[in-house]
């Protein structure tokens, strides 16, 4: 377990360093929430009737999906784990007594941390002073605020769980940019990156709630701002248990047939 | 010009040598950028009009801004990956070479599998232009080209800033994002949605709204005069400054040798 930690350590805090890069992120993503909050104002404007929840509630989805983006962010894989597939670097890591999974599972999850931690909190202090409709409101009530904190951990663990399947198909295809491309880009649109779930037509929500994607930033989001309450909130958490456990055992399993076939060329 | 084309059908050859891996790409692009669609679709079906605009109108918007964009990447893709040509120390090569540092920037790289995306928006064109309604003359279908060239100049001055930016940082450049990627997204609207200021801003600074709005309003008939098809050729000034900064980068510029 020591080692997974010291693993995590190295990797949060050599994530904290880019504070440049911090600043220049938080004022990207401010710029981003304002002009998406205006554009769906102009929605809002055209049919109000239409919204699927209240507008300070879609305000603060959009500013916690922009505070916290880099812990949900679908276009993020770790270059080293992939060149070291490619590369065939990767049988150093098997010499090492520790299982490949869960390594490769803590540093992820430490990049990812580290730099939500950087961004979140000047974003969410701005937004927070941002008039009544348009501003980060605070959690729909105590049930919210209490559900809120574990539905965005496991949604943090769904995505790292869902990026290791990424990770794993590089020991099949000889190129993994094609599938990073494709896997990114859906998972944005599908985990409710581009416009949220409840935006989606009725009739197709279903099916894009039984996704595991919808268990990434949608319920954490939705929970905290009241859409999902009481009995659904729980049973949204529920089904966030269900995808990690089943990705996590799919990845573990694949990871053990890959290794299993893997032949790194000598030289 | 003439080594130009010579160059570019290097490119193209070269990038042809890895044919799976290309159209892989180019298929990337596609779908990348149909999700972008699909979100235009969704809303759509909830709302069904922003502003008075239609869906097939803001569809027109939506392919314009995209084929503007998409023909700058693939074309002015050197200087969109410039921090790496410095990084590499090509830039250094190109320095000593005898001819110019632009022309070199813009065929050192020429992305076509970025092409995959404009297919993509050439065929919401198709699909908008008969279901929009529009009553065609020869005035509309020029607004229509010269809204594309006046998008291919702006987006390039961007890109031609951006790397002139990238002789000062390397860590900021993701501010520089807002204007680039963030024009794409947020012009697939027509730019009024967002309000008077931002359309203010976007007309001043970030002179999108000159080929995207202005001449829009022409096209869709909700302006009558016909002299907002030319508001895209200002926008070709917009090159002026940033050209200018790129080379005060350029001038300022020390190799690190390595």
């Amino acid at each position: 377990m020591r080692q997974y930690l010291s693993f995590f350590r190295i990797r949060f805090t050599a994530g904290l360093q880019y504070r440049a890069a911090a600043w220049a992120g938080i004022s990207t993503q401010f710029a981003w929430g304002g002009m998406t909050l205006l554009l769906y104002r102009a929605f809002y404007e055209a049919n109000a009737a239409a919204f699927p929840m209240p507008f300070s509630s879609l305000a603060s989805y959009i500013w916690l999906q922009q505070a916290l983006l880099a812990l949900f962010m679908s276009w993020y894989f770790d270059d080293e784990i992939l060149g070291s597939v490619v590369s065939g670097g990767v049988v150093y890591e098997l010499c090492r007594p520790c299982d490949l999974y869960a390594m490769w599972f803590v540093k992820n999850v430490a990049v990812r941390l580290s730099r939500a931690v950087l961004r979140c909190a000047p974003i969410l202090a701005v937004a927070a002073f941002l008039p009544a409709p348009y501003g980060v409101s605070l959690p729909a009530g105590p049930g919210a605020a209490a559900l809120f904190v574990p539905a965005l951990l496991l949604g943090l663990l769904v995505i790292v769980a869902f990026s290791m399947l990424v990770y794993l198909s590089a020991f099949y295809t000889v190129s993994p940019m094609g599938v990073r491309i494709l896997a990114s880009s859906a998972v944005e649109f599908l985990a409710g990156g581009l416009i949220p779930i409840p935006f989606f037509p009725d009739a197709v929500q279903p099916l894009f709630n039984a996704l595991p994607f919808a268990s990434i930033q949608n319920t954490p989001f939705l929970i905290y701002t009241g859409y999902l309450r009481g009995r659904e909130a729980l049973a949204a958490v529920a089904v966030q248990l269900f995808w990690l456990l089943t990705l996590v055992l799919v990845g573990r399993a694949l990871m053990r047939r890959a290794l299993k076939k893997v032949v790194v060329q000598g030289g | 010009m003439k080594l130009y084309w010579k160059l570019v059908l290097m490119q193209l050859k070269s990038q042809m040598q890895y044919k799976a891996s290309f159209f892989m790409t180019a298929a990337g692009q596609f779908i990348v950028s149909f999700t972008a669609f699909l979100s235009v679709l969704f809303l759509f079906s909830r709302f069904h009009e922003v502003q008075g605009f239609s869906y097939s109108e803001v569809l027109i918007c939506y392919s314009v801004i995209l084929t503007a964009f998409s023909l700058t990447e693939c074309f002015v893709r050197g200087f969109d990956v410039f921090p790496r040509l410095i990084r590499g120390g090509d830039l250094d090569r190109i320095l000593v070479r005898p001819r110019s540092e632009v022309f070199q920037v813009l065929t050192s790289h020429i992305e076509f599998s970025r092409l995959g995306r404009l297919l993509q928006a050439l065929a919401v064109l198709a699909y908008a232009i008969p279901t929009s309604e529009i009553v065609w003359s020869a005035e509309r279908v020029a607004a229509v080209f010269l809204m594309l060239a006046g998008g291919v100049a702006v987006f390039s001055a961007l890109f031609m800033l951006y790397a002139g930016l990238s002789f000062f940082t390397i860590e900021g450049l993701e501010f520089m994002n807002i204007f680039t990627d963030g024009s794409r997204e947020f012009g697939m609207y027509p730019l009024s949605v967002y309000g008077e200021g931002v359309l203010k801003f976007y007309t001043y600074c970030i002179p999108i709204a000159l080929f995207q709005y202005y001449p829009f309003l022409y096209l869709v008939g909700r302006s009558d005069d016909v002299r907002l098809i030319f508001l895209p050729l200002l926008g070709f000034l917009f090159l002026l400054p940033c050209y200018a900064f790129f080379r005060f980068g350029l001038r300022r510029y020390k190799s690190t040798g390595s």
